[in-house]
């Protein structure tokens, strides 16, 4: 059976209403709004410079939306009231780049947030950390520092430590795109196991194989908004627009099946 | 007097001296470090008018000579401070004065490190919900003061030699100031002189043989110098 039937969506956990960003001239995101329910998966593709990684940033305000707004369940995060470190908490963000911090372990890197966010004990924290790296496949590897990973050791990191904060979903900025072809299947197998557990996960991915196997839904962006949006098989096979079909047909000439 | 009773007897004025030199430079040093990380982190992380006023203090400090801030202090500060029922000893003046100057110097290493740091280091704080502060605290620093130490190194190294402008300043009885009375005094001037150089450099030896320790100590694989290959590693 396909996973994406198995799980019944849940409530709105996010709701991103008309959010607009500008750079100097750059109009990079016009209006976008989207929403995900729990233990959906949904996976953003489209050109690049469209604004996708922007829209990730703008959802946990990395960076700031000039324009509209963003709900966490029922909680409106771009209030200026809403503390906005406790609405990042619940968010866990995955960096195309890593991003672990360099002068922490693995297990550090996991524990940093429970203990200094959640103002979480030492010894619970650890057993939370080696528990959410056995996930991702890395308890053996607790000890050693960023650099002495592989690439996608350090991803798989970084993936437990957005989990450690248990957060009501994680976003994925091209989670694979700085990793060596080799690289990549080890981190999409721990996205795919994510997703299969429930986890409500919007990815920024041109990775169509991940798309296909959990993927509720695929968003093509394109010129700061979306252009279409619906299940990968109707996309794939009748997309409404032709530039979708142009677009998803080079994908998986570049990506594979 | 033969060359061991004219050292047998000029030694312990000599270490006494020494003892008051590394007051001196511990004293500086300390305050220097703890101002230098706040003019830094306002430096880079502040609000414009905390930015102007920092960059306003480092300018000035690095920009007029020690010898007329220490001055500053010591004929200028007392008299306020009067005012106020405080009462500061000529070491203190020496001491605030030493550590306002090496403060300028600290912050502009600091500042170095940490914006050397990756502005990705300081995303992935903020999206696991540390706040700017506690980012700062506990990732931004800990990266920054560990690439700091070779430069660092320098100032305090500076600030051991520093210290003996405290020589004109009365009533300080450190190495340069007890040196000169002592090579006044005899017909050795030279020799004096010379052992006064030997303590500053024996000082300044040691000191850069713990700072290589400490550095080595906290080394971590992929940050600071010699890292270059295990960030290639992807």
């Amino acid at each position: 059976m396909d996973s994406r039937q198995r799980h019944t969506l849940g409530e709105v956990v996010l709701r991103v209403e008309n959010v607009h960003k500008t750079y100097g001239d750059n109009h990079v995101l016009r209006g976008v709004s989207l929403q995900m329910r729990r233990g959906e998966t949904k996976v953003i593709i489209g050109p690049s410079g469209t604004g996708k990684s922007t829209l990730l940033r703008c959802i946990n305000q990395l960076t700031m939306p000039e324009e509209g707004h963003v709900w966490l369940s029922d909680c409106e995060i771009t209030s200026p009231k809403e503390d906005i470190n406790c609405a990042r908490a619940k968010i866990g963000f995955v960096f195309q780049s890593f991003n672990l911090f360099t002068h922490l372990t693995a297990l550090s890197n996991v524990r940093i947030a429970p203990m200094k966010v959640s103002k979480m004990s030492k010894p619970e924290a650890t057993k939370l950390a080696m528990m959410e790296l056995e996930r991702v496949g890395l308890a053996d590897k607790a000890d050693a520092y960023p650099a002495e990973l592989s690439g996608g050791q350090q991803q798989r990191v970084s993936i437990a430590r957005a989990l450690a904060m248990s957060p009501q979903l994680i976003l994925f900025d091209e989670p694979t795109s700085a990793l060596d072809p080799e690289l990549i299947g080890e981190v999409l197998a721990v996205m795919i196991a994510l997703a299969r557990d429930g986890m409500t996960m919007l990815a920024v991915t041109h990775e169509m194989g991940f798309a296909r196997a959990v993927a509720d839904e695929i968003i093509f962006m394109e010129g700061g908004g979306i252009l279409e949006q619906g299940p990968p098989e109707d996309l794939v096979r009748n997309p409404k627009h032709a530039r979708t079909g142009e677009f998803l047909n080079k994908i998986t000439e570049l990506y594979g099946e | 007097m033969g060359f061991f009773e004219f050292l047998g007897d000029l030694l312990p004025k000599l270490l006494q001296a020494t003892l008051v030199t590394l007051q001196l430079t511990a004293g500086s040093i300390a305050l220097g470090f703890v101002v230098g990380i706040f003019l830094s982190l306002g430096r880079v992380y502040g609000p414009a008018p905390v930015r102007w006023l920092t960059g306003g203090y480092i300018a000035f400090f690095r920009g007029t000579p020690l010898l007329t801030q220490l001055l500053l202090v010591y004929f200028g500060l007392p008299p306020y401070l009067a005012m106020i029922g405080i009462r500061i000893s000529p070491m203190v003046a020496a001491v605030i004065g030493l550590g306002l100057n090496s403060a300028a110097y600290q912050a502009e290493y600091f500042r170095g490190a940490v914006q050397s740091i990756e502005s990705g280091q300081m995303m992935a704080a903020r999206s696991i919900g540390l706040s700017r502060l506690k980012a700062i605290r506990h990732v931004i620093l800990p990266q920054a003061l560990r690439l700091v130490i070779p430069s660092w190194s320098n100032e305090l190294i500076y600030s051991i030699k520093y210290s003996s402008l405290a020589y004109f300043l009365t009533g300080i009885r450190e190495l340069m100031f007890v040196g000169r009375k002592e090579a006044l005094h005899t017909a050795n001037t030279f020799q004096v002189y010379l052992v006064v150089a030997a303590i500053y450099l024996a000082i300044v030896l040691i000191v850069s043989r713990l700072l290589a320790t400490l550095e080595k100590r906290t080394r971590v694989p992929g940050l600071g110098i010699g890292s270059g290959q295990a960030d290639r590693r992807r």
